[in-house]
């Protein structure tokens, strides 16, 4: 009872905060994802290469196993061993031997591929690479002879950022159509009404398809990055409506509007002291709940060859080379993309489910 | 009452047509999207191929689709044409349009009743077991599971069975049927050869569907069971299947039939790219090659035949909701 008493006092967001913390599935998907956003953030910083260098002498060069210790011993740095291309004499397939008795070792803060960080300064200082000739690579390489740590990491930053790009468009679509429905009523709410039903009867993807392929070929990058997140917003605004409109319409007659009503406050000041405070947190549910949908929407446009086109670096572009089975039959590697994919879209959903059990008052603690 | 069913069924039929062409006008705005009309993009592609084209013949072209009139026009001519079921000649396969649209939709529609179905099969039990065992080990590990099969792209599981049959098994798992069953006559061999390929396209279109659906039921069931009426079930001393089979679960289905509604639209959705990575002979893959060839029209018809599917399908599942329950009013 105690205990009860103590909470009658704490604000909303408080509560709120105590509930989501107890979802331990939520934070750590909020950990994973925190470090994902900062890794792309240092991408140019982390990542040993220049996601554009080809390496010739090491195409599709399997991952490198960054060893600690051999037959010779251990060794507290970590190394790895010089590795040499050699043609299969059946098959002609490239195999990559190791030479185990040159050694290469890994060294934090080197100087390499030269970039321009956050486009801010110039400089060559990377986290970590190797002495000598042999480089690293962590994921192996692609058909090119190109880093794929390094691509995945670049590719982290458009891959991450498409969607909260086309989230930050759906919400402010979704508030300003879904509060004039709510708000005005009559015809101008049935229209609106009637037009999310439609837009959400037309299956999605085939929709972005189209849309996407409707996108001039000559475009440069950006304009194309910013023509997929207005795709992705075309049908993502319809949810966010649903709630804000759902929301105005019950908040309206609830007795608190009502009080603030008889005191004599304006519309203006009940929409935006009562109404969007009381349904911000179901606002922020929804929008985490649609981001994996766009990374999903531009993994899969990128990958069929209608998004992001090389040499724009995306997770979707990446897929790509996994296209073909032989392909990847023979280099495995190069799904790892896909793993990156699933763990941020599976960290957004845990995160969502978090927020939805926090923010909903009624959820049992 | 079977009266008022009756005026009920009318109703939404009658409500389907603003619908359909509501999208058949967006479906024509996105026709009309890309820089270029239809007949520069087809002079482009016969040039590439090196045929050359008479002005004669490009004037004749722009006359048979109107490109020399306003959009409303343009916009009559074609929705005319698919009402009749003419819809052009597509420049990259060069045959008409109806043809190729036809000679797909079947295994579409096909691929996209099965998956349903095994949504179903799949989420009923799982989710009864999820709900009446709820945060066991078996809950929690199935919900993990379903999160995943949320989270990984259509796409990206098609790569992996793949992956992984042609690893361990040695077989290539994509297309419908084996190299000597595709031109053969209809058989039960052949039959039993397309089961043996049906069910990848069926499970990597059905794991999302599944894993969403599983979330639904487990909720609303756990909603009935705490209901009054199952402690007086409990009471009356029935057996705890009978409580939870007869009454609880029929409550806590209708949820998932009036799911068709988004549940088909992602079908669709994921078989569209999921036939391209297995390459099935479904709408998809020809819906992208016709979009990569900038084939408008023929990417065109299939968006809106697969609206049209879609809208279709979700009025089946309204009146098969309308049916089963009796507490649907038809109002």
């Amino acid at each position: 009872m105690a205990k009860k008493k103590k909470e009658y006092g704490l604000s909303q967001w408080t509560l709120m905060r105590r509930r989501f913390f107890k979802h331990k599935l939520a934070i750590i998907a909020l950990v994973i994802l925190g470090i994902f956003y900062v890794a792309a953030l240092f991408s140019q910083f982390i990542s040993p290469y220049n996601p554009a260098r080809r390496f010739s002498g090491n195409v599709y060069s399997p991952p490198t196993l960054i060893r600690f210790s051999d037959a010779s011993g251990f060794s507290f740095r970590p190394f790895i061993y010089e590795r040499k291309m050699e043609l299969d004499p059946d098959t002609w397939q490239r195999i990559y031997v190791d030479d185990t008795d040159k050694r290469h070792y890994i060294n934090l803060f080197v100087r390499g591929d030269k970039y321009k960080f956050l486009g801010l300064f110039e400089t060559d200082l990377h986290l970590f690479g190797t002495t000598g000739k042999q480089p690293v690579f962590l994921f192996g390489t692609d058909s090119l002879g190109r880093d794929l740590f390094s691509r995945v990491l670049y590719g982290s930053t458009i891959s991450l950022t498409i969607g909260l790009v086309g989230v930050f468009l759906s919400l402010i679509i979704g508030v300003i159509l879904g509060s004039i429905s709510g708000l005005l009523g009559g015809i101008v709410d049935n229209v609106i009404q009637r037009l999310i039903e439609i837009l959400m009867s037309i299956p999605q993807i085939p929709l972005w398809m189209a849309l996407s392929a409707a996108l001039p070929p000559y475009w440069p990058m950006l304009r194309v990055y910013f023509g997929i997140t207005i795709i992705l917003s075309v049908l993502g605004w319809t949810g966010v409506a649903r709630v804000v409109r759902g929301k105005f319409l019950s908040l309206r007659e609830e007795e608190f509007v009502l009080a603030s009503r008889t005191f004599g406050a304006g519309q203006w000041w009940i929409i935006t002291r009562h109404l969007i405070p009381s349904f911000l947190s179901y606002l922020i549910v929804q929008i985490t709940l649609s981001i994996p949908g766009m990374i999903l929407g531009e993994t899969a446009l990128s990958f069929l060859g209608l998004g992001l086109r090389s040499p724009a670096i995306s997770w979707g572009v990446l897929l790509q080379e996994s296209q073909n089975i032989r392909s990847i039959a023979l280099h495995p590697w190069l799904m790892i993309p896909g793993i990156f994919v699933i763990v941020v879209v599976l960290g957004f959903n845990f995160l969502g489910d978090g927020l939805r059990d926090a923010a909903d008052p009624y959820t049992k603690s | 009452m079977k009266n008022q069913f009756l005026v009920y069924l009318l109703r939404r039929i009658l409500i389907m047509i603003p619908t359909l062409l509501v999208i058949s006008i967006l479906v024509f705005i996105v026709i009309e999207l890309p820089p270029g009309d239809y007949v520069t993009s087809y002079v482009q592609a016969l040039k590439a191929r090196g045929v050359e084209i008479r002005e004669e013949q490009l004037e004749a072209l722009r006359m048979r689709f109107g490109l020399d009139q306003p959009f409303p026009v343009r916009y009559g001519k074609w929705i005319w044409g698919f009402v009749r079921g003419d819809l052009g000649v597509s420049y990259t396969y060069g045959e008409p349009v109806t043809k190729l649209i036809m000679d797909r939709i079947p295994f579409t529609i096909m691929i996209s009743v099965i998956t349903i179905l095994f949504t179903w099969v799949m989420a009923i039990p799982i989710g009864i077991l999820s709900a009446v065992k709820k945060y066991s080990f078996w809950d929690y590990s199935l919900t993990l599971i379903g999160f995943i099969g949320l989270s990984i792209p259509n796409f990206f599981l098609a790569i992996l069975l793949m992956y992984l049959g042609f690893k361990y098994f040695g077989v290539s798992i994509g297309g419908l049927f084996s190299r000597e069953f595709l031109f053969a006559p209809w058989s039960w061999a052949k039959f039993v050869d397309l089961l043996s390929h049906l069910w990848v396209p069926v499970v990597v279109i059905g794991t999302a569907g599944t894993a969403s659906m599983i979330r639904v039921l487990r909720a609303s069931l756990l909603d009935e069971l705490s209901k009054d009426y199952v402690r007086t079930a409990r009471s009356k001393g029935l057996s705890e299947s009978r409580v939870i089979l007869v009454h609880p679960l029929r409550v806590a289905i209708n949820p998932l039939i009036s799911t068709v509604g988004w549940l088909l639209p992602t079908v669709i959705s994921g078989e569209v790219i999921t036939s391209q990575v297995l390459s099935i002979p479904t709408t998809g893959p020809l819906l992208l090659g016709a979009l990569l060839n900038q084939d408008m029209y023929l990417a065109g018809s299939f968006l809106m035949v697969l609206s049209v599917l879609t809208v279709v399908g979700t009025l089946i599942s309204d009146i098969l909701l309308a049916w089963l329950d009796p507490r649907i009013t038809y109002s």
